[in-house]
C-alpha cells in the first residue's frame, strides 16, 4: 500500500469535470488490478465511483489523502501523484 | 410592452420572436413487475441507449462549441456507468418489483437531493445533472423520442432547460433563452456562455408569449415583450455594435500583441478599482499597466488602512496570476480631492501640494500604501509607480523610504516580492531629465494627460481653451520619443498610461519610436492589438 497527500489547486475543487476525469483514470488503473482510493474530511471513496467521488465535496484548497493498491505500487502511485499535479 | 428583471448569465442582446418550449409531460408510474432480471436487461439496454445518444451529443458539442463545452456528455455518459447509480437502480427493482422507469427516477431524485444539500453552491448544481441523466433514460425506456423544433430563429423561453436539451437546439435557430429556473452555474448557463447565447434566468414565463417579439437585455438582465418600436431601434443599433466588437474579439483574442516585424508589445490595462478587474480579464489584458489606487482613498470616509489596501492589492494581483501588475501610489490633490487630507486651498491645486509631493511630506501615510503593496506581492507580479516626479532627488528619498518599509518588514518575519520600481513621466522636467532618472529606476510610465497640459500651459478643465489645445501637439510627442530614447539607453522599457495610449491615430508612430509598453481602457485592447499586428515600418 502506497500513500501520499495533495491539496487541491483545480477553481471548483472535485467538481463534475475533474471527478470524471480522476474517474477515468482510477479505471484504467483497475484493469492494471491497482485500487485507488481517495479520502478527505473523515470520509473516503473509491475513485472509480464518480458519484462518490463528487458527493465528498472537496473544494480548492483542501488535502486529499490518495492511497493505491495492489499492481506495481510504486509506479501506480507516482502516476497517480503526476495525474493529481496536472489535472486537479 | 412588458418589461421583467431577470439574471443574466450572458452579456448580449438578442432580438426575435419568442418559441414557448414545453417538454412532453411524462409521468413516471409505479407498476409491479414480475420478472425481475428481465426489468433490469432493460434498464441495462436503456442505459447503453441513452450513452450511445450521450456520445453523438458529445460529438455535436465538440463541434459547435469545442472540448470545454462538450465534456459535461462525456461526464454525463460516465454517471451512467457510475456503479453506485446502477447498484441502486437494480436494488430497487429487485428489492420493490417495481419498474424500470420508477427505479430510475427514484434513484435520480435520490442522488440529486443528494446533492441539493451539499454546502457548495457549485455541488448544489450538479443535482440538475442528476435529474438530466435519470429523464434520458426515462425518456429511452418510455419510447419519447428527441425534443421538438420550430421553424424561424427564436428566443426560446422555458420553465428549465437542460444541458442536454440547450446542446440539441439547431444553432442558427436559437437567437437565446430565457428560463424560470436554473442557476449562473449551471451547466446550461456554462453552455450558453461558450457558445455566446444572451440568456436570462429567474423569469417569471408566461405562456401566452408565445409568438410575441422580444428583447433580450443580457448586460442589465431585463426582458422586453413587445417592446415599443423606439426600445427595438436601440437595441438593433446596440446589437450591430456588439456584433463588431465580437467579430473582432474573435479575431484578436487570445492572439501575441507582436508587430509584424516580430517586436513584442506590452498592451496592459488602466484599472480604477477591483470592479474593472473583469473587463481587464475578459478582454485580454496582459497585464495591469495603471492601477489607480486613488480609489481606496476617494471612496473611504478615513484613511485606509494597511490591511484594508493589501486586500485590494493582494485580489488584483492573484487574478491576475502572474501577469504583471502596475500600482501607482496615491495621486490625491488637483482635480480629486479628500476632506479628511485636509489640504489647504490652493490658488493653482494642479501645480500644487499633489501625489508624491503629499507622500514625502506625510510619509506615514506613503508608508502604510508601500507596507501593503509589498505584503501583496508576495501573491502575485506586483510593480509600483510613483506619479508627479520632477527630480533625481525625489527619487532617491521614495527608494530609501521603500528600503526602510522593506527593512521593518524583514524584521517582522513578513514575506515579500521582487517589486520593480517605476515613476511616471507627466511634467516637463522629468522628460527632459530622463536620461538622468532612467539611472535610478526600472521603468517609465508616460502620462500623456499631466504631461500636455503642464507642457501646453493649458488647464485641461477649461473648456474655453479648447481651441488652443492640440492633443497631438508635436512638443508632446518629442518629449514622448525622448523619453523612450532615454529609458534605452539605460536598458529599461518604457510605456504610456495617458489617453494617449488608446488614440489610436498615434499608435502606428508610438510603434515607430519604440515604445515598449501601452496602457489602456480594458474596451480598447482589441482595437489596439489589432493595430499592433498590422504594423510592419520600423521599430526601435
Amino acid at each position: 500500500m502506497k500513500q501520499f497527500k495533495y491539496v487541491i489547486t483545480d477553481e471548483v475543487g472535485l467538481h463534475a469535470r475533474p471527478a470524471g476525469l480522476l474517474a477515468k483514470k482510477a479505471k484504467e488503473m483497475k484493469g492494471a488490478d491497482v485500487t485507488v482510493t481517495v479520502s478527505c474530511n473523515g470520509k473516503s471513496a473509491d475513485a472509480t465511483k464518480l458519484m462518490a467521488i463528487m458527493g465528498m465535496g472537496v473544494k480548492k484548497d483542501m488535502e486529499v489523502e490518495v492511497t493505491v493498491e495492489g499492481g506495481d505500487e510504486e509506479a501506480a502511485a507516482a502516476e497517480m501523484e503526476a495525474f493529481f499535479k496536472e489535472n486537479l | 410592452m412588458e418589461v421583467i428583471q431577470g439574471k443574466s448569465i450572458f452579456g448580449g442582446i438578442a432580438i426575435g420572436p419568442i418559441y414557448f418550449f414545453t417538454k412532453e409531460q411524462k409521468q413516471v408510474k409505479r407498476t409491479k413487475i414480475e420478472d425481475a432480471a428481465a426489468e433490469i436487461k432493460r434498464y441495462e439496454d436503456a442505459c447503453e441507449a441513452a450513452k450511445e445518444q450521450l456520445g453523438e451529443l458529445y460529438e455535436k458539442a465538440l463541434k459547435e462549441v469545442g472540448e470545454s463545452g462538450a465534456q459535461i456528455f462525456e461526464v454525463h455518459q460516465m454517471m451512467l456507468e457510475d456503479d453506485d447509480y446502477n447498484d441502486s437502480v437494480k436494488s430497487i427493482i429487485e428489492t420493490q418489483m417495481v419498474n424500470a422507469e420508477y427505479a430510475v427516477a427514484t434513484t435520480g431524485d435520490n442522488f440529486a437531493a443528494m446533492f441539493a444539500a451539499m454546502e457548495d453552491e457549485y455541488f448544489q448544481a450538479r443535482a440538475v445533472d442528476m435529474k438530466d441523466i435519470s429523464e434520458r433514460v426515462i425518456d429511452v425506456l418510455m419510447g419519447i423520442g428527441e425534443a421538438k423544433s420550430w421553424d424561424e430563429p427564436s428566443i426560446i423561453v422555458a420553465e428549465d432547460l437542460a444541458p442536454s436539451e440547450t446542446v440539441q437546439f439547431d444553432k442558427s435557430k436559437l437567437l437565446g433563452f430565457v428560463t424560470k429556473l436554473g442557476s449562473s452555474n449551471s451547466h446550461t448557463a456554462i453552455l450558453a456562455r461558450t457558445m455566446n447565447i444572451p440568456a436570462l434566468i429567474q423569469i417569471d414565463i408566461q405562456e401566452e408569449w408565445n409568438g410575441k417579439m422580444a428583447v433580450i437585455d443580457g448586460f442589465s438582465g431585463e426582458f422586453y415583450i413587445d417592446p415599443e418600436p423606439e426600445i427595438l431601434e436601440k437595441y438593433q443599433a446596440k446589437k450591430e455594435e456588439q456584433e463588431a466588437h465580437r467579430r473582432l474579439l474573435a479575431e484578436q483574442k487570445g492572439k501575441p500583441t507582436v508587430t509584424k516585424g516580430g517586436k513584442a508589445i506590452k498592451l496592459f490595462a488602466n484599472i480604477g478599482s477591483v470592479s474593472d478587474l473583469p473587463a481587464a480579464m475578459s478582454n485580454d489584458a496582459g497585464g495591469i499597466g495603471l492601477f489607480r489606487s486613488e480609489f481606496l482613498y476617494l471612496e473611504s470616509e478615513t484613511y485606509p488602512t494597511e490591511d484594508e489596501q493589501f486586500k485590494a492589492y493582494k485580489m488584483v494581483a492573484e487574478t491576475m496570476a502572474g501577469k504583471k501588475v502596475i500600482i501607482r501610489t496615491l495621486d490625491i490633490g488637483a482635480d480629486k480631492q479628500v476632506d479628511y487630507f485636509d489640504l489647504d486651498k490652493e490658488e493653482n491645486p494642479a501645480m500644487g501640494l499633489r501625489a508624491i509631493r503629499i507622500c514625502l511630506t506625510r510619509p506615514e501615510i506613503f508608508k502604510t500604501q508601500l507596507r501593503a503593496l509589498l505584503r501583496a506581492s508576495a501573491y502575485g507580479n506586483i510593480a509600483v509607480m510613483y506619479p508627479m516626479i520632477i527630480s533625481v532627488e525625489e527619487v532617491r528619498q521614495i527608494k530609501a523610504i521603500m528600503e526602510d518599509v522593506k527593512k521593518e518588514l524583514d524584521d517582522a518575519g513578513i514575506a515579500y516580492g521582487n517589486v520593480e520600481q517605476g515613476i511616471m513621466i507627466e511634467t516637463p522636467a522629468a522628460a527632459i531629465i530622463s536620461d538622468l532618472l532612467a539611472k535610478e529606476v526600472d521603468f517609465f510610465s508616460i502620462g500623456t494627460n499631466d504631461l500636455t497640459q503642464y507642457t501646453l500651459a493649458i488647464d485641461r478643465q477649461n473648456a474655453k481653451l479648447d481651441e488652443f489645445y492640440d492633443p497631438h501637439h508635436e512638443a508632446v510627442l518629442r518629449m514622448i520619443e525622448m523619453v523612450v530614447d532615454n529609458a534605452h539607453k539605460a536598458g529599461i522599457w518604457a510605456g504610456i498610461c495617458g489617453e494617449l495610449g488608446a488614440d489610436m491615430e498615434l499608435t502606428e508612430r508610438f510603434l515607430a519610436m519604440g515604445v515598449d509598453e501601452l496602457s489602456v481602457s480594458p474596451t480598447f485592447i482589441y482595437p489596439v492589438r489589432q493595430i499592433i499586428r498590422e504594423y510592419d515600418g520600423p521599430t526601435k
